[in-house]
């Protein structure tokens, strides 16, 4: 008898190399009329869509301070009642006008990216009695990234939801725990730089 | 009601399969990677969940990379072959519905892409990416031109074995990874750093694709069989819930 179920291996990752936007964004490597001009995850939101408009903005920078252009960044969120869009979301029917993904490049020419996209209700950590403060799950792929890199934005206008977050009252470093908050800008604006090495190391998670 | 027990958290990942962040001999990583400890948090509601993606929001072609961006009545330029296989779970379950899109170089190595200045041609009816969506057991199928071995930047005479990029969803967002299928008898997988930072032989042999003759179509195209696992799930029994469960 086997001790364990898995009988298959997981495959290994291999980074995403330089070109990964015309697999992935192809409008971003000038690709735009591929697929008939339908790009998936470039829009979160429509009309319809419920919740509180917010606008993220940001960059990743390499050990050397030096932000990457040649990356993606993907989002993934509950709506703005807190609930996925996801068959494997028990917990209710989420709104029909969200997916809750998203994704965009790093621009080619300056390193930024940016989303538009709903603040997210609050969501159950793992025991589901708890409520989370709202966040976004973000991974991010590039050259250079062996394993794409897992990691979260919460908000600083949460200041007391934050504090009583068990995800983040659980981080060793509570020196790092500002790497997950993003900065704000204007109403509704958020900027969250990511720090893939060195001072400020954002903190990235296995999952 | 199903009798199997409800799905949980993804089985943790063994670090052992997957290159380490920093792998020196691929220059890129040396500056990209964390340096610090990744943080174990395991699976919540983010992490079993993912995004799901309808076959209706993909057009007929977008799977054949030899008609996807060629105009009317050409072909690209190269070796015609299929690219077939199943995406499953570590448990061997098909995973059905789920997004996968690759792209590669075309067959004289390069790429559709602004940084690319490669010599080797562009070819006007080769746009180099595909997509699709999984069907009954996870299998899936694109077709394409083998892709061409290309020089890059790192050491002074590193060249890429022909490969594909594969990136990959699952029904969780814990399982999204992205790989690079190789050929079988491909001389320069051995000697190519990025393959090398995987840090097995076994873990490698997983990502080199088989030559399938049987199922080639004959005066057409030779077809290549890669199979592709991401993390299986644990099953929940007698775990807390929410109501309703
Ligand atoms: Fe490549």
């Amino acid at each position: 008898m086997p001790l364990s179920p898995q009988i298959l291996q997981e495959c290994p990752s291999q980074t995403a190399g330089p070109y990964v936007h015309i697999g992935c964004i192809p409008q971003a490597a000038g690709l735009e009329c591929i697929y008939g001009g339908r790009h998936l995850g470039s829009e979160m939101i429509n009309s319809k869509t419920k919740g509180t408009r917010i606008f993220i903005v940001g960059k990743i920078y390499d050990g050397t301070g030096t932000p990457i252009k040649d990356g993606i960044i993907e989002i993934w969120q509950a709506d703005a009642q807190g609930l996925f869009c996801s068959p494997e979301e028990k917990r209710g029917k989420s709104d029909p006008n969200f997916r809750g993904w998203g994704r965009q490049p790093t621009d080619r020419i300056t390193g930024a990216f940016q989303f538009e996209t709903i603040k997210p209700g609050q969501v159950p950590y793992m025991n589901m009695d708890q409520l989370q403060a709202p966040y976004l799950a973000i991974w991010v792929a590039a050259r250079g990234i062996n394993l794409g890199l897992h990691t979260r934005m919460y908000f600083p206008d949460e200041g007391d939801a934050n504090a009583k977050d068990p995800l983040l009252n659980r981080l060793e470093h509570q020196n790092r725990v500002h790497t997950l908050i993003a900065k704000p800008l204007d109403e509704g604006k958020y900027q969250f730089d990511i720090v893939l090495q060195g001072n400020n190391e954002t903190v990235f998670f296995d999952v | 009601m199903s009798k199997s027990p409800p799905q949980g958290g993804f089985f943790p990942r063994n670090f052992k399969t997957h290159p380490p962040a920093l792998t020196p001999a691929y220059k890129s990583s040396v500056a990209r990677s964390p340096k610090l400890a990744l943080i174990s948090i395991g699976n919540g509601l983010s992490e079993t969940t993912g995004p799901v993606f309808g076959h209706e929001e993909l057009g007929p072609t977008d799977n054949d990379l030899i008609a996807n961006y060629s105009a009317e009545g050409k072909s690209p330029i190269g070796e015609r072959i299929i690219v077939y296989g199943k995406l499953r779970d570590e448990r061997g379950k098909g995973i059905e519905g789920v997004l996968i899109e690759v792209w590669q170089a075309n067959s004289a190595g390069r790429y559709r892409h602004p940084n690319d200045k490669y010599i080797g041609p562009l070819d006007p009816n080769f746009g180099g990416c595909g997509r699709t969506i999984t069907g009954q057991d996870g299998y899936y199928e694109f077709r394409t031109i083998k892709p061409g071995p290309y020089p890059w930047p790192n050491g002074i005479n590193d060249w890429r074995p022909s490969h594909i990029h594969f990136s990959l969803f699952g029904s969780g967002f814990a399982q999204r990874l992205i790989t690079q299928m190789y050929f079988e008898g491909d001389p320069l997988i051995k000697i190519c750093p990025i393959v090398n930072t995987i840090p097995d032989q076994k873990s490698i042999a997983l990502l080199i694709a088989r030559m399938d003759m049987a199922n080639t179509i004959p005066m057409d195209a030779r077809a290549y069989e890669f199979n592709i696992a991401l993390r299986g799930r644990r099953s929940t029994f007698f775990e807390n819930r929410p109501e309703g469960n």
